[in-house]
């Protein structure tokens, strides 16, 4: 990727953009083609996807097997640079020594962000979930509707390309006609566990992710995406034609060196900067955004790492797409006589409300799956198949005793084996020598899971906050955490834990592992790593940080396209959201420029 | 020593060493480790051992020793081989651990500055130790040299945590994260994966989902 050093910067830019991730990916993508200037900057090193990434390599070709460490979290393979649950010399604090009431942040230090491991999973909001407080009476609803975000999502589907059926479920939104890609098969776990599902009423239909089943249609995709504008289907086509299919092999969290799933630096950023409009600076930690005397941004003050030097870059426009923590920390960090509560602070919500997804897991032990014969399960590298909320109606009827909804994540186990342990203690049995390759051959692939991603709703008592006395390595005050679940969560995690119990027992099979380590029955904030709000959009100043358009209210230069403006955190993936608002929010700051009014 | 003479004594300073470790194991109570203290025969890792880091390079490589120094000494080499082989011999599904490299997978893991594999060198040396004591008392013999009777009647002992007396207990954990950390690098193999029956890796066309014999044992049909 072309980058350019601070002493290259140009004096002034229509838009500086910090973070590089899926919202400052997006954003950067839908400024340059509509021909604004702009200047990104990454607080990690330059990444390139297709030199970098680990396809075939085996894990008996890494140290430790390629097991977890506390260097490499996911695995050696996993294509997070420089990040972790812990960043050297960027520490974050606590307000409580209790773990279930501590957050643990989840950072990458690389271009394109997180957006290189993730799931890709890329799950549309339903109308309810812009809505929630008009249901239920909880947490807020969000400014706009379904409806609103709606052609974004189509958009955004067409652009990164994700496969998934339209099953016409109860808020789980149909893409129109052509949109999706095709769904891959189920493997054998996933379509064991959907058969027995049903019995005890629980669906199993495609997921969708963000996997090239097949090539994009760059001959009349990018038209659509971009109408009258030849020069953007031209870049955007040339993009599309650079992007293989799957494969079929190698887990999606490595990152993908064909370009056959969406990360930020293989689908957003290439066409951005062919267009020639954009610079990006990496290895530039943001401290602050820079003020007018007017109130207005002006840009952003940034430590360059490779120098310990600050810098500046200068723009009419800036967008934060840095992370609900980061966003939030710099907002805080930006305080001046005018803004002494930190920038876009006047309401005093920066910081408040920020969401994770309630996790649980349950594991059992199936034995129609033992002794399968061998045959090839890697696919498409993440989940094929997963169970949508399901109790839209019994919870409407006040039968659950929690609000909101959760959706399965199924897991079997053909993947590549290597590092962990084939066969527990128990299954073993006393064995070695050839009655154990038998038993280890016998029992592999007969294990599945079942993962909880449910639904938050934000509470008073889950925020971030800059700490009084710590900095980081380059003097930045960092973020302290304070985090609660709610009695809400912990029901919710306590209803999927006794459902996927059921279904393993209806599958025949034996509960292994209930529920998680922490023994509270529900994983830690955080941990999930779908952290978003802190600085939540609504159509009132004075109960919200910024606008329907991810506009803040104080400072209507300044945007913010992460996850920081989402008022709620539906159990769906927040990633697809996220690049729907920021393509959404980009075409009204593009409209804003054109009318002069940055 | 010839460690393939069946009749080969024991040096003495090699039964002194295992007595230390075996000591130092019968007195912790903690389980399931044996003992953490260096003094008994526990080396710690090498002054200035690091990890890989938080950025290490992908596309490279690795053999076991290349990122940190490995610990085994010939004579834990050659026990860690021989119970390897006894977990994971050659038979009809791949050939034996010692053949794929098992035992330096091993070393590798019990000498990594890692909390996690820390924790199992503390379990793995000393397990090794009490390993060549109850050859020693048992058949005035170091383990690899045993006949496959004899190590199957120590092993026997100790292969299942449940089942294993209360004398044999930490030895039995010992086993347990031995088979687990051996199985672990074999199935991790490209012959391990035949003999597990991992099929992947490979590029493909397209993804057809199971095979119909598959669909027809699970009723999917």
């Amino acid at each position: 990727m072309p980058i350019i050093p601070p002493s290259s910067a140009k004096p002034e830019y229509d838009v500086a953009i910090v973070g590089s991730g899926a919202g400052g990916g997006q954003m950067a993508m839908t400024l340059t083609l509509a021909g604004l200037k702009c200047v990104m900057l990454e607080a990690g090193r330059n990444y390139d996807p297709r030199s970098e990434t680990p396809m075939f390599q085996r894990a008996d070709q890494a140290p430790l097997l390629g097991t977890s460490t506390p260097d490499k979290v996911f695995g050696f393979y996993d294509a997070t640079v420089d990040g972790g649950w812990q960043v050297p010399g960027e520490p974050y604090t606590q307000a409580s020594d209790k773990f279930d009431q501590q957050f643990l942040w989840w950072r990458a230090r690389m271009l394109g962000g997180r957006t290189n491991h993730w799931g890709r999973i890329s799950l549309r909001n339903g109308p309810y979930d812009f809505k929630p407080r008009s249901r239920d009476g909880l947490g807020f609803d969000w400014p706009i509707a379904y409806e609103d975000v709606e052609p974004y999502y189509t958009k955004v589907e067409q652009l990164i390309g994700v496969y998934g059926t339209n099953e016409g479920m109860e808020n789980t939104p149909d893409s129109p006609p052509g949109v999706l890609l095709p769904a891959p098969k189920g493997r054998a776990a996933e379509l064991l566990i959907q058969k027995h599902a049903k019995k005890v009423g629980v669906p199993v239909i495609p997921i969708h992710r963000a996997v090239l089943t097949q090539r994009l249609d760059a001959d009349n995709v990018p038209q659509k995406l971009f109408p009258g504008n030849a020069w953007a289907q031209k870049i955007v086509a040339d993009s599309m034609n650079a992007r293989a299919a799957c494969f079929w092999a190698t887990s999606c969290g490595r990152g993908c060196s064909t370009g056959a799933n969406y990360q930020s630096t293989t689908v957003h950023l290439p066409p951005a900067l062919a267009t020639g409009n954009l610079d990006i600076i990496t290895n530039a930690h943001a401290r602050e955004v820079l003020v007018t005397a007017a109130g207005k941004a002006a840009g952003i003050l940034f430590i360059d790492k490779t120098t310990g030097k600050e810098e500046r870059v200068k723009a009419k426009a800036v967008v934060l797409a840095a992370s609900s923590g980061e966003t939030v920390r710099l907002l805080l960090n930006s305080k001046s006589a005018q803004f002494p509560n930190g920038l876009a602070n006047s309401c005093g919500l920066v910081g408040r409300y920020i969401m994770d997804t309630v996790g649980t897991r349950v594991t059992g032990q199936i034995p129609l799956l033992e002794n399968l014969p061998p045959h090839n399960e890697d696919g498409a590298g993440g989940d094929h198949l997963y169970s949508p909320w399901w109790l839209y109606q019994q919870q409407h009827a006040g039968k659950l005793g929690f609000a909101r909804g959760y959706h399965i994540e199924l897991g079997g186990s053909r993947g590549m084996p290597g590092g962990g342990d084939p066969l527990p203690d128990d299954l073993a049995n006393g064995t070695y020598g050839s009655a154990y390759k038998l038993a280890a051959r016998r029992y592999y692939g007969s294990f599945v899971s079942m993962a909880c991603r449910g639904e938050m709703i934000p509470n008073d008592n889950s925020f971030a906050e800059i700490d009084p006395t710590v900095k980081d390595a380059w003097g930045i005050p960092v973020l302290r955490w304070h985090w609660l679940w709610s009695e809400n969560e912990l029901k919710m995690a306590d209803h999927a834990e006794k459902t996927f119990a059921d279904i393993i027992e209806a599958m025949g099979g034996t509960v292994r592992r209930s529920g998680t380590r922490l023994g509270i029955g529900i994983e830690q904030g955080g941990k999930i790593i779908h952290e978003v709000g802190g600085a939540l959009m609504g159509s009132d100043p004075k109960t919200s940080v910024c606008n329907k358009w991810n506009q803040c209210w104080d400072v209507p230069n300044l945007f913010l396209s992460d996850g920081t403006p989402f008022p709620s955190n539906a159990d769906k993936n927040p990633t697809l959201t996220i690049m729907a608002l920021a393509w959404r929010a980009g075409d009204y700051l593009v409209e804003q420029a054109r009318a002069g009014k940055l | 020593m010839n460690p393939t003479d069946p009749t080969a004594r024991l040096p003495r300073r090699v039964v002194f060493k295992w007595m230390a470790a075996a000591a130092a194991a019968i007195n912790l109570d903690g389980l399931p480790a044996f003992a953490g203290d260096p003094a008994t025969g526990l080396p710690p890792l090498p002054a200035g051992t690091k990890g890989y880091g938080t950025d290490p390079k992908l596309m490279t490589s690795y053999a076991p020793g290349d990122v940190w120094p490995l610990t085994f000494t010939a004579d834990q080499k050659r026990t860690v081989t021989a119970l390897a082989d006894l977990i994971l011999p050659a038979d009809d599904l791949g050939p034996a651990a010692s053949e794929l490299r098992v035992p330096d997978f091993i070393d590798e893991w019990i000498s990594a500055p890692y909390p996690g594999q820390m924790k199992d060198r503390e379990l793995i040396i000393p397990g090794l130790a009490w390993l060549e004591i109850e050859s020693a008392v048992r058949f005035v013999a170091p383990f690899p040299t045993l006949t496959p009777a004899q190590q199957r009647a120590i092993i026997d002992d100790i292969c299942s945590i449940k089942r294993a007396t209360a004398a044999f207990e930490k030895p039995a954990f010992f086993f347990a994260r031995f088979r687990g950390l051996a199985s672990g690098a074999y199935y991790a193999t490209q012959p391990g994966w035949k003999a597990i029956g991992y099929v992947g890796n490979l590029p493909q066309a397209t993804f057809t989902g199971p095979p119909p014999e598959v669909l027809a044992r699970l009723g999917l049909e």
